[in-house]
C-alpha cells in the first residue's frame, strides 16, 4: 500500500468513499438509500456522502485519519440504481464494515446509519430503504424473547391465527370497568385483550389497579372457558426502572403477556425490556406508536421494513404491521414483505416486495404479525388470505360494537375465524367464497349473523398474487 | 335489528369449556374431519392422537395414544385410529394433532371426540 500523507482542505468525498467496484463481504452490514440530492449535486458525490457521514467521514480531512486504518473501517457506496418512475431520486447501497458497531446495539446501528447524516446539506431528502444485518451481527442480538412456537406452545393454542382487541373506549375507565370490558371480550372467545397504547398510569386509572382487575377477569375466563387467556398489559413508562417495576408486578400475578411501545419508549428501553421477558418466561407484545411519523414520507425517513427488522433484533414477540385490508395493492405486497421478515427464517431479495437484499435470520425466533384497526367480521377471508396463521387480528370496535355486547362480539369473530380456517383446510378459495363461507357459519351463530348484519360487507377484491407462498407459510 | 341475547356461558356448565381449533364450531362430521385430516396430511404432518379425562384438560400433556403415525397417509387409517382410541377410552376427550417437525410445533390440534362433560 502507498504511504500516505497528511494534507488539510476538503477533497470530494467520492475520491475516498465511492468505490464502485467493491465486493461485498459476507459480514458487512449492507444498507439501501433513496437520496434526493439538491441540484447540481453528482449521483456518485451524494451516495459516497452518505456513506463517508454514516460510518468514519466529516466535511474535511483531519490529520487523526492517518493514524487508523481508514480503509477498513469505512462505509462505502458500491451501487447506484435508479428509483423507477421517479427520476429526483435514486437508490445507493451502502456496505459497512461489522466492526462499525457494537455487538448486540440497534441503538448504536441506528445512532450511524440515521443519524447526522439525514440532516446533511447536500441532499434534500434521504430514506432507509432496507438493511441487510449480517447473520454474525443477528448472533450478537437477544430477539424475541420466546417466537412463534414457544408461544403457541405456552398458549396451547395451534392451527389459527389468535385474536386479539383493544379494549375502548382508550382513556378514561376506571380499573374495574377495564377489567369489565377486558373479562367481556376473553370469555366471548379472544385469546386476548389489550391496553391501548397511551394508557400507561393516569390519574383516572393507575397501573397497578388495573394490573389487578385485568388479572382477575383473565383467571375467570379462564376457569369459564377451559381455554389459556392474556392482556397485553402496557408497560411502557416514563423511566426504565418504572418500567420494570411494572413488568415485575404483572410478572407476580402471573400474567402470560406484557407490552411495550418501542419507538417512543426507545430501542435502549425495549431490548432490556425484551431480554427482561426472556429471562422471565413473560411474552412481549410490541405497538409501534410514532412509526407513521419516521416511515410515511416516501422520500424522508425509515421505511417501515426496516423498523421491523430492528424490532426483531431488539426483540418483542408480536409487531403490528398494519391490516392491508382496503388499501391499495402496493400496500398489500409491501405488508407481505415485512410480514415475511418478522417471521421467516431466510427472505430472499424481491423487489416486487420492496425487499433489496437476501435477510438470514439464522435460529432467531419469529414475530407474530398484528393486524390492527377499523377491521371487522367481514374481513376475515381477507386477513386470513394474507396473513396464514401466525398473526393475530385485533378487532376492536369489531368486537365492543356488538349490539349484544363484547361476549357476543368476541364469539361472533371467533366463529367467522374458525370457519375461515375450515374453510380454507378443506381447499376453499376465501376471497371468492367469502360471503358464502361467512354467512354459512352465521347460520349457526346468532353472534355472527348479528355482526354482519351491523358491520358493512366488505367486497373481498384485493389482488391474490403469491397467495401459494401465503398458504406456504401458514 | 334484532333483539338482545344474553351470552350463556357458565362456570358452573361444563359445556361452556372450549377445546383448541374449531370448538366454535359444531362438533365436526365425519365428511368434515376427512377434509381437516387431508389438510394435515398435504402438508405433510404427522397426525397424532392424544386423549385425556374431561376433568384435566389444562397442562400441556394429555395421554399420547400409541406413538404419532409416523408416514401415514391414509385418512381412513388415521381415521380408524382415533376411533379405536376412542373406544378405548370412553367417556374421555380425543384430540387430533399435526406435528410440524420442521418448524417444531403443531401444525394443528383439534377435539374430534368430546367426552363425557364433568
Amino acid at each position: 500500500m502507498a504511504t500516505k500523507t497528511y494534507s488539510a482542505g476538503v477533497k470530494a468525498y467520492r475520491q475516498t468513499y465511492w468505490e464502485p467496484d467493491y465486493r461485498v463481504q459476507d459480514t458487512d452490514l449492507l444498507a439501501c438509500f433513496k437520496i434526493t440530492p439538491q441540484a447540481g449535486v453528482e449521483r456518485e458525490e451524494a451516495a459516497a456522502a452518505v456513506a463517508a457521514e454514516s460510518s468514519t467521514g466529516t466535511w474535511t480531512t483531519v490529520w487523526t485519519d492517518l493514524l487508523t486504518d481508514l480503509d477498513y473501517y469505512k462505509g462505502r457506496a458500491y451501487r447506484i440504481e435508479e428509483v423507477p418512475g421517479d427520476p429526483s431520486c435514486f437508490y445507493a447501497f451502502v456496505a459497512y464494515p461489522i466492526d462499525l458497531f457494537e455487538e448486540g446495539s440497534v441503538v448504536n446501528v441506528f445512532t450511524s446509519l440515521v443519524g447526522n447524516v439525514f440532516g446533511f446539506k447536500a441532499i434534500r431528502a434521504l430514506r432507509l430503504e432496507d438493511v441487510r444485518f449480517p447473520i454474525a451481527y443477528v448472533k450478537t442480538c437477544g430477539g424475541p424473547p420466546h417466537g412463534i412456537q414457544v408461544e403457541r406452545d405456552k398458549l396451547d393454542k395451534y392451527g389459527r391465527p389468535l385474536l386479539g382487541c383493544t379494549i375502548k373506549p382508550k382513556l378514561g375507565l376506571s380499573a374495574k370497568n377495564y377489567g369489565r370490558a377486558v373479562y367481556e371480550c376473553l370469555r366471548g372467545g379472544l385469546d386476548f385483550t389489550k391496553d391501548d397504547e397511551n394508557i400507561n398510569s393516569q390519574p383516572f386509572m393507575r397501573w397497578r389497579d388495573r394490573f389487578s382487575f385485568v388479572a382477575e377477569a383473565i383467571r375467570k375466563a379462564e376457569a369459564e372457558t377451559g381455554e389459556r387467556k392474556g392482556h397485553y398489559l402496557n408497560v411502557t413508562a416514563p423511566t426504565p426502572e418504572q418500567m420494570y417495576q411494572r413488568a415485575e408486578f404483572a410478572k407476580s400475578l402471573g400474567m402470560p403477556i406484557i407490552m411495550h411501545d418501542y419507538l417512543t419508549g426507545g430501542f435502549c428501553a425495549n431490548t432490556g425490556l425484551a431480554n427482561w421477558c426472556r429471562e422471565n418466561g413473560v411474552l412481549l407484545h410490541i405497538h409501534r406508536a410514532m412509526h407513521a411519523v419516521i416511515d410515511r414520507d416516501p422520500h424522508h425517513g425509515i421505511h417501515f421494513r426496516v423498523l421491523a427488522k430492528a424490532l426483531r433484533l431488539s426483540g418483542g414477540d408480536h409487531l403490528h404491521t398494519g391490516t392491508v385490508v382496503g388499501k391499495l395493492e402496493g400496500d398489500c405486497a409491501a405488508t407481505r414483505g415485512w410480514i415475511d421478515l418478522l417471521r421467516e427464517r431466510y427472505i430472499k431479495e424481491d423487489r416486487a416486495r420492496g425487499i433489496f437484499f437476501d435477510q438470514d435470520w439464522g435460529s432467531m425466533p419469529g414475530v407474530f404479525a398484528v393486524a390492527s384497526g377499523g377491521i371487522h367480521v367481514w374481513h376475515m377471508p381477507a386477513l386470513l388470505a394474507i396473513f396464514g396463521d401466525d398473526a393475530i387480528f385485533q378487532f376492536g370496535g369489531g368486537t365492543l360494537g356488538h349490539p349484544w355486547g363484547n361476549a357476543a362480539g368476541a364469539a361472533a369473530n371467533r366463529v367467522a375465524l374458525e370457519a375461515c380456517v375450515e374453510a380454507r383446510n378443506a381447499g376453499r378459495n376465501l376471497e371468492r367464497d367469502g360471503k358464502e363461507i361467512l354467512g354459512a357459519a352465521a347460520r349457526l351463530s346468532p353472534e355472527l349473523k348479528t355482526a354482519m348484519e351491523t358491520w358493512r360487507e366488505i367486497r373481498f377484491e384485493f389482488d391474490t398474487v403469491d397467495k401459494l407462498d401465503v398458504a406456504q407459510a401458514a | 335489528m334484532s333483539t338482545m341475547v344474553d351470552y350463556g356461558s357458565r362456570l358452573s356448565d361444563p359445556a361452556s369449556r372450549r377445546l383448541g381449533t374449531f370448538s366454535y364450531l359444531p362438533p365436526l362430521s365425519p365428511e368434515r374431519l376427512r377434509t381437516q385430516i387431508q389438510y394435515l396430511l398435504d402438508r405433510g404432518w404427522t397426525p397424532a392422537i392424544e386423549h385425556t379425562e374431561p376433568q384435566h384438560t389444562a397442562g400441556s400433556y394429555w395421554y399420547m395414544w400409541q406413538l404419532p403415525l409416523f408416514g401415514e397417509t391414509s385418512v381412513e387409517r388415521v381415521l380408524a385410529q382415533a376411533e379405536a382410541c376412542h373406544a378405548a377410552n370412553a367417556g374421555n376427550h380425543v384430540r387430533l394433532v399435526g406435528y410440524d417437525k420442521k418448524r417444531q410445533t403443531q401444525g394443528t390440534a383439534m377435539l374430534i371426540y368430546r367426552g363425557t362433560p364433568v
